[in-house]
């Protein structure tokens, strides 16, 4: 495999709902934005790209079999290569690896990932329907089929498991929320407080409304090249390219059903041991062994030691509090079982911004400083890319061209993950980019 | 800080309205300041549903009887069944589960899937036996959704099924055992 770099990327604000635009339109927005940022032509970008992959989630939203291909050909790249992927709310994550594959294989030289969702076409509940049909729809669906309540049994046993507190997940939120305050791109700006998220109602005990992310129209593109690629588009454009290296790649997967997760030995991260999980039964449904996988893989590709040491910052997959707090565990920026004290210490907070809260450890690893799923919003097959996005101007330290402010750049970002999931922990991506 | 200004809304209704005709601008130019034309449309599905290999289990609750499959190979328990072993690929045998199961975690919906919402607040609980790695996802019925707390984890529960079943696991249900 050679070199794999992004080289642009874009972002249609995500919002509950975008009826002025199509989903074709919406991921053109993103797509002139990523052109423009490296001063590439219509004409000249459709001369330099090879392919395309695309990335939606449910067809049920979309209502629309081969979305895909139409958005393709409104951007003027048919009749070069293209498909789409699909994996829940993976899709984003798994269309970026998708892009990396073609372009590391040698297969092209320069890749369109791009991806979208249309949330808003169905009313909330249908919505929490659509996704619960992500579940086995023989066992796990009409039993009372709803993500939250999946989630919630999750951290409840993680609760017991550990001792993890709903002070601990409201933590999350309020760092989330107060990160995408200073993010124009996101669709929740808030100040809140834990008070303020213990408050909210109750969805499905312990998760109140503000442990949960919302629904949102959106999309997003990443533009991936080789080295080749590189110098073409350079060529193509008569400008600079800053490229991000994207150094490791990782996917791991769990069964479709909960209630069919095994209990046997932890999957060991480098900087752990056995000896640190002598009594666990694992994953069970406390731990995302799809996202210990994933991440076991991309930090090995990346030659990532320990992740505290070696990644800048994390944008994981916080469709809820209490999963941001299980990946850190998948992750490996704490052993398992100390997600809770790990959020409490202050460790994933930016150390530049007040969140209103004493915090010890402020800021050794920050953890979505673009305010994640949680406030960012999560139009499913464009969440991954988003990520891929706001990492790459992290690495690339232009967040403040990009964002109007600097208040949420990491200094001296020169590594990053970002960590796409779907289901209840059945496909996950990790992904690592760097500074070339 | 943080007002929920919904709770003290109107409730808001998707019918009514159909739309015949929309203004028109003389100059075309003016066209793209136009509103989006939004409409309700409908979309629905019968659906010929076979539960395939699965279909005893169905036939069990059916009977009132709880069916899990073990391996005839390694001898691993599929409390949820699968016909082929999910640890080493073997054909499993039907079996059936104990009369008795303990709470491995909950939760408490208050709000839901659209198809479920009127059944709110509901709890779900994923039920764990003795000699087996793997659960049970189903109901729980007569406790008090706001005596939700980490201590119903362990506590014993009893599979209970409809008179008349639907051929749908909630078929099944449990309640507590003491």
């Amino acid at each position: 495999m050679r070199p794999v770099y992004m080289v642009s990327g874009g972002i249609t604000k995500f919002a509950k709902a975008h009826p002025e635009m199509t989903f074709q339109l919406m991921v053109k927005k993103a797509y002139d934005y990523a052109l423009a940022d490296i001063g590439l032509m219509h004409r000249e970008a459709v001369d330099v790209i090879d392919g395309v992959v695309a990335s939606y989630f449910s067809d049920h939203f979309t209502r629309q079999l081969m979305a895909g291909i139409m958005v393709q050909d409104y951007l003027g790249l048919v009749p070069k290569p293209g498909h789409r992927v699909e994996g829940g709310g993976a899709t984003g994550g798994i269309c970026f690896q998708e892009a990396y594959k073609s372009v590391a294989s040698g297969v092209m030289d320069v890749c369109l990932a791009y991806g979208f969702e249309t949330m808003s076409h169905v009313n909330t509940w249908k919505g929490n329907e659509f996704i619960a049909l992500a579940s086995d729809v023989n066992f796990d669906y009409p039993v009372g089929g709803f993500y939250t309540g999946y989630y919630a049994m999750m951290v409840v046993r993680h609760m017991k498991e550990f001792g993890t507190k709903v002070e601990q997940m409201a933590l999350v939120s309020v760092k989330n929320h107060i990160n995408a305050y200073h993010n124009p791109y996101a669709q929740k700006r808030e100040q809140l407080t834990v008070e303020d998220v213990r408050k909210s109602p109750m969805v499905a005990w312990p998760l109140t409304r503000l442990d949960v992310c919302v629904m949102s129209d959106g999309a997003a593109v990443a533009l991936l090249a080789s080295e080749e690629g590189i110098r073409k588009l350079e060529k193509a454009s008569g400008t600079k390219l800053r490229p991000v290296r994207v150094s490791g790649i990782g996917r791991g997967t769990d069964s479709m059903r909960m209630a069919d997760r095994p209990h046997g030995k932890v999957i060991l991260l480098p900087h752990e041991s056995a000896g640190d999980y002598r009594n666990l039964d694992y994953p069970g449904i406390h731990s995302f062994r799809a996202g210990r996988m994933a991440t076991k893989l991309a930090y090995e590709m990346a030659g990532i030691k320990n992740p505290l040491e070696d990644i800048d910052f994390v944008e994981l997959h916080d469709a809820f509090t209490s999963s941001e707090i299980q990946t850190y565990e998948d992750m490996g920026l704490c052993k398992y079982g100390e997600g809770g004290k790990f959020v409490e210490a202050g460790n994933p907070f930016l150390p530049n911004i007040d969140y209103g809260v004493k915090l010890k450890k402020k800021g050794t690893i920050p953890v979505n400083p673009s305010g994640g799923l949680m406030a960012c919003g999560h139009p499913v097959g464009a969440t991954g890319l988003m990520q891929a996005v706001f990492a790459f101007w992290q690495i690339q330290r232009s967040i403040k061209k990009h964002f109007g402010n600097d208040l949420l750049q990491v200094r001296d970002a020169r590594r990053g993950a970002i960590h796409s999931h779907a289901g209840t922990g059945t496909y996950v991506t990790v992904s690592i980019l760097e500074k070339a | 800080m943080k007002k929920e200004k919904e709770a003290i809304a109107i409730p808001e209704t998707e019918e009514g309205t159909v739309l015949f005709k929309v203004p028109f601008p003389k100059d075309l130019k003016q066209l793209k300041d136009m509103s989006p034309i939004v409409t309700l449309q409908h979309y629905g599905i019968n659906y010929i549903h076979s539960y395939g290999q699965d279909s005893p289990f169905f036939a069990g609750l059916a009977n009132g009887r709880l069916l899990g499959t073990r391996c005839a190979s390694c001898g691993y328990i599929h409390v949820t069944p699968k016909l082929h072993c999910q640890q080493c690929g073997g054909e499993c045998e039907w079996m059936e589960l104990p009369k008795e199961g303990r709470i491995h975690t909950f939760t408490v919906c208050y709000f839901g899937s659209e198809e479920f919402l009127k059944e709110t607040p509901f709890m779900l609980v994923l039920v764990e036996f003795a000699g087996a790695k793997t659960l049970m996802l189903s109901r729980l019925l007569g406790v008090a959704p706001s005596s939700a707390s980490i201590d119903l984890i362990g506590k014993k529960v009893r599979p209970r099924f409809k008179r008349n079943s639907k051929f749908k696991p909630t078929d099944l249900y449990f309640v507590l055992a003491e």
